[in-house]
């Protein structure tokens, strides 16, 4: 089980319609690694994301996760799509965190952190409270317990959401520019969330972000995505340093410039 | 109109009944019109009741049933939208019976204004839960619920709260268009109403009587919803989520 990754993309492929979205993906992620994946809109990155968490379904190619396929599943030796069991089975390993942050807004923090932990995992109340608690605590957010997200701002929002997917314990969490609908003041926060979890958890996690500084410091690996494909990946020092391909560097010249 | 304004009315409506019964020319009426009224409001609750649960049925089934449950929630919602509330209690009343089904007439009454209002509940509750931000189904789905968890616990409580006010709406309908039942052989207010004045000509106090006895009723109903409005939108209330 060791040496299978934790998420291999085989031949992957999304299209609507005539777009083809991402053509024939094959990317694999290892236990515990942090891989940022960056590049320019409509680049199919965020569709990535998606296709992992089940939120977009995929038209070719098949999804493991931890060596069993998420998309499909066995049958007579054969792959056939999943039923909702499965995925369901399959997809309690992953957590996502959006740009958006999706608080369920007739929920206070609490509430929206033992919510799936209570009604997905039967969790006891005052176990899912405890460990919402500590989660909150951890995200910086102890005091904001009883708060409703109206009365969050963006990043205290976006940490409660956090908090939230990792109550459910996935080994794999997601995070789709999970700073990009904030004001730049609280951007730090939340990165400064996602930075502990790198360093406390086991956790593998996939990131998709337009802050590059904090890509180059914080992943071990870089996926430049560009027209459906990775263009070119490696690690941040390399990646940054010395990019081989031309798109890569004109990304990086225009992103930079932009500051 | 604020919450105050409507209790201060309805408390105002009840004094009004309350200072005219002390007329004889009105007290005689009254026992007579707070049965019919008690009937009214007994149609009324129950009637609500089948309503919304046919709403919700009707809607969860037209957007998330398989084909043929999809189908039977239209061809409910067409039907019973499409044709009057009138038409409905004779059928129920009159025809049923020669097929072999013979219903009490408080039956007929709760059954027919409750399925009439509930074709119409049945798209408000529809429109409501559509309106769920997209961001919510995700958020539910990446903590892994199944469909029925995030309808229950996400989606609905969120659309209750843009159901209430055109329920409320439908509530006092439902309220009003009691006084059909007298068709179908019920004494309700309307039909007491009818009945005194046929009697005894008495129009004024009669009538009068009568309007502030509905007032007060759908003061209630009006009452009852904002109360729930603001007790459900609490958090949400300047929702600065998406």
């Amino acid at each position: 089980m060791t040496d299978k990754p934790m998420v291999r993309f085989d031949k992957v492929s999304k299209r609507y319609g005539p777009l083809t979205v991402l053509d024939s993906l094959e990317l694999d992620i290892h236990r515990g690694e942090k891989v940022a994946i960056i590049g320019p809109s409509g680049s199919g990155k965020t569709t990535v994301l998606r296709m992992l968490m089940t939120l977009e379904t995929i038209d070719d190619g098949v999804i493991w996760v931890e060596g069993e396929p998420l998309t499909h599943m066995e049958r007579n030796g054969r792959l056939v799509p999943a039923d909702q069991a499965h995925i369901r089975k399959i997809r309690s390993q992953i957590g996502m965190v959006f740009q958006s942050f999706n608080l369920f807004p007739h929920m206070t923090a609490m509430a929206n952190c033992i919510e799936a932990p209570m009604t997905v995992l039967g969790m006891k109340k005052a176990e899912a409270e405890a460990r919402a608690a500590e989660l909150l605590e951890m995200v910086g957010l102890g005091q904001k317990k009883a708060h409703y997200p109206s009365q969050l701002s963006g990043g205290q929002q976006q940490r409660v959401a956090i908090a939230r997917a990792l109550a459910m314990r996935p080994k794999i969490m997601l995070f789709d520019e999970v700073t990009s609908a904030l004001d730049p003041e609280l951007v730090g926060e939340v990165l400064q969330v996602i930075r502990r979890l790198g360093s406390e958890h086991d956790l593998t996690m996939l990131m998709v972000t337009h802050q590059m500084g904090f890509a180059k410091e914080f992943a071990d690996r870089i996926c430049f995505f560009y027209q459906g494909k990775i263009c070119e990946q490696g690690p941040p020092k390399e990646f940054f340093g010395n990019p081989k391909n031309e798109r890569t560097r004109q990304f990086l010249h225009a992103v930079l410039e932009a500051g | 109109m604020g919450i105050r304004t409507l209790i201060v009315m309805l408390v105002a409506s009840i004094l009004l009944i309350a200072f005219l019964a002390l007329k004889p020319a009105y007290s005689l009426f009254l026992p007579g019109l707070l049965e019919g009224a008690l009937l009214t409001a007994k149609i009324t609750v129950l009637g609500c009741l089948l309503a919304v649960a046919m709403g919700v049925l009707a809607a969860l089934g037209k957007l998330y049933g398989p084909a043929p449950i999809r189908w039977l929630a239209n061809l409910y919602i067409e039907i019973f939208r499409g044709t009057s509330a009138l038409v409905q209690l004779f059928w129920l009343f009159f025809v049923l019976p020669q097929f072999g089904i013979s219903l009490e007439p408080f039956t007929v009454a709760v059954l027919g204004l409750g399925l009439n209002v509930g074709a119409y509940g049945a798209e408000c509750v529809r429109g409501a839960v559509t309106s769920v931000a997209r961001g919510q189904w995700e958020a539910a789905t990446a903590l892994n619920m199944t469909r029925a968890q995030m309808l229950r616990r996400i989606i609905l409580p969120q659309a209750f709260i843009a159901m209430i006010p055109p329920w409320g709406n439908l509530f006092i309908e439902l309220l009003k268009s009691t006084a059909l039942v007298s068709l179908i052989t019920l004494s309700d207010l309307a039909f007491k109403a009818q009945q005194m004045n046929q009697t005894t000509m008495k129009t004024i106090p009669i009538f009068t009587l009568v309007l502030l006895i509905y007032l007060a009723m759908s003061l209630v109903i009006t009452i009852g919803m904002r109360y729930l409005e603001g007790r459900m939108s609490k958090g949400l209330a300047r929702g600065r989520t998406v």
